[in-house]
């Protein structure tokens, strides 16, 4: 009651000092997260107002300036025109080799992956750890040193240079950290629940399709940020283990800009550039704050 | 007890047999496969894996070659000044980005963008900045100043340099969110406790935050590193190792020799090397890492 009665003017202000909104502090804080956040548009910035430009345009002005004259004819012709050693018909190709090595080693990898988790979180079996412990390790070993046995490999079972032996070697690559990303996650389900399940007697696959799957669509989500932003960002593995007509749309894009022969068509070459950067970019921007836990998941419980 | 030993490996048989596909990449492809690179790197193999045993003949040709020396002077420049700067600038923008400001979101959003981004697109976007006749030179020329040159991937001296800033436009958002994260998670009360005590905002900081923030410095540590260790296409794209060799890097000279060169000891002697200096960092921290545990 004294509480109550007693004016709250005597108290003093309540709560946390009200921040000037022009303070030193604040100048200084946004005054450089601006700089650095111009200094990072920059480039996207470039690339896509030189996309717009037609090519005497680019002779003449700077890269900086906004365009004259919008033409999307370079779009059209990055998607459909140019050229890759004797082949012309744009980057389409490579978009659509992406798109089918991408789904693919996606789904493979996050089913094993999800699987291998699940099995670590919830049946352990005798050395299961040892194998992980190998295959986190492996996270860290060079690829280089696998590179060479890999195509022994994939040449012995007759998958060299197919899409879905690059499909096999995603999986492989993609598996320690999705496997400790799968791990964690079954881990922090309520043991309870997997209990309950066993004693009404249900199994392995049924306990995993029927009670883990539906439970932990969050981290597939992250899982599938992860895997579609890595395999079609992948350069190497997509150069070393298919053959040209299946190279992804990373590898044709540096075959595209850096040819040595004919004119540098900047303005093509830029739209190309965006053209491949679209499908990670997009996803980023859609995912949000996924992406982020995607790539801090990784690292942070490493 | 007879019909224990059969009975238990039954046992779980189902995780067993979901197991199978990441038995088999740890034990025959990360295992075996590092073990078979590392055993014909003492082989004459060319075109063609070839078994006769040369000693360590791979490992003098390749620490005389002057390609090899360039690359491992690249590696070590390019990551050391990318692990400083990265850190220094990721946690800075994490600190400011730590002060309760406004459009956090927004901010973040923009400095983390590149690193959804592949280091092809990455090379090529910096490679257009830094060419002289396009970019960054010819628009400040532009503007007057005649004399400005800005070139650094036509200049072998300092054409490392001009990755590395590729490279930290790519990565260093990375750094930041992962800072960040830490920041967070970070008492408040130790704030309170420091500002009751008068002390200020960067002592706090470099004494008491930074102090705390050890094991997501060394585990980013890793990660940076052991990433750092394998740029390849960024330098495909952007300079393709040159001007002349000026910035090869051994993830290149391992392809060049085992898929372009045909000469696969020196590639796979290359790649050993790597994955020496791979494990210098991994096996102190792992012994750190797993040794802590299981003492606590």
């Amino acid at each position: 009651m004294a509480d109550i009665a007693r004016p709250a003017a005597l108290e003093g202000p309540q709560g946390p000092r009200p921040r000037k909104r022009f303070s030193r502090t604040n100048i200084i804080v946004y005054g450089t997260l601006i700089v650095v956040a111009l200094y990072y548009l920059l480039p996207l910035y470039v690339m896509v107002v030189t996309s717009l430009k037609g090519m005497p345009e680019i002779r003449m002005g700077n890269i900086f300036a906004p365009p004259v004259e919008i033409t999307f004819e370079p779009w059209v012709k990055a998607w459909s025109q140019a050229c890759t050693g004797l082949n012309c018909d744009g980057l389409s190709r490579g978009f659509w080799n992406s798109v089918r090595i991408t789904v693919p080693s996606v789904i493979v990898s996050i089913a094993i992956a999800s699987v291998n988790g699940y099995a670590l979180a919830n049946w352990r079996f005798r050395g299961a750890d040892v194998f992980f412990t190998i295959l986190i390790f492996g996270a860290f070993i060079p690829y280089q040193v696998m590179l060479y046995p890999i195509v022994i490999m994939l040449r012995e079972i007759g998958l060299y240079g197919s899409l879905w032996g690059l499909v096999i070697v995603h999986s492989i690559f993609g598996m320690p950290i999705l496997t400790l990303l799968f791990r964690n996650y079954f881990t922090s389900l309520p043991q309870e629940l997997f209990k309950a399940a066993r004693v009404d007697g249900a199994g392995f696959w049924q306990i995993y399709f029927q009670i883990m799957l539906p439970m932990s669509l969050p981290i597939f989500v992250v899982a599938m940020i992860l895997q579609v932003t890595g395999i079609w960002n992948d350069f190497l593995f997509g150069v070393i283990y298919t053959k040209p007509d299946l190279y992804p749309m990373t590898v044709q894009l540096n075959n595209i800009v850096n040819s040595v022969q004919g004119v540098k068509e900047y303005n093509v070459n830029m739209a190309a550039t965006l053209l491949t950067g679209l499908v990670p970019l997009v996803i980023y921007f859609v995912s949000g704050k996924l992406f982020v836990r995607g790539i801090a998941a990784g690292a942070v419980k490493g | 007890m007879a019909a224990s030993r059969p009975r238990s490996l039954l046992r779980n048989l189902n995780a067993k047999i979901a197991a199978i596909p990441m038995i088999l990449t740890a034990l025959v492809v990360f295992t075996g496969g590092t073990i078979w690179t590392v055993a014909y790197s003492f082989t004459k193999s060319g075109l063609l894996p070839r078994w006769q045993f040369v000693g360590l003949d791979q490992y003098e040709r390749l620490w005389d070659s002057r390609r090899w020396l360039v690359s491992i002077e690249n590696l070590f420049i390019y990551g050391a000044c990318m692990l400083v700067f990265s850190f220094v600038i990721g946690f800075v923008l994490a600190a400011l980005m730590d002060q309760k400001i406004r459009f956090e979101n927004t901010f973040r959003t923009i400095i983390l963008y590149p690193f959804a981004l592949s280091f092809i697109v990455t090379g090529l976007v910096w490679q257009w900045l830094l060419n002289p006749d396009l970019g960054i030179q010819s628009v400040v020329r532009g503007m007057g100043w005649e004399s400005f040159t800005f070139d650094p991937l036509y200049n072998a001296q300092i054409a490392i340099y001009g990755v590395l800033i590729a490279g930290l436009w790519q990565g260093t958002g990375l750094i930041m969110v992962l800072m960040l994260a830490g920041l967070r998670g970070i008492d408040q009360d130790i704030w309170k406790a420091a500002r009751v005590d008068g002390i200020p905002t960067w002592k706090t900081y470099v004494f008491i935050i930074i102090p705390m923030m050890r094991p997501i410095f060394i585990t980013t540590l890793v990660l940076v590193a052991s990433s750092i260790v394998k740029v390849y296409d960024l330098i495909v794209a952007q300079t393709g190792g040159g001007p002349g060799i000026a910035t090869e890097m051994p993830a290149k000279y391992v392809y060049d020799y085992m898929f372009g060169g045909q000469n696969l000891g020196q590639g796979f002697a290359a790649s050993t090397m790597m994955l020496l200096a791979v494990l210098i960092v991994v096996i102190p921290w792992a012994m750190l890492e797993f040794g802590g545990r299981k003492r606590g």
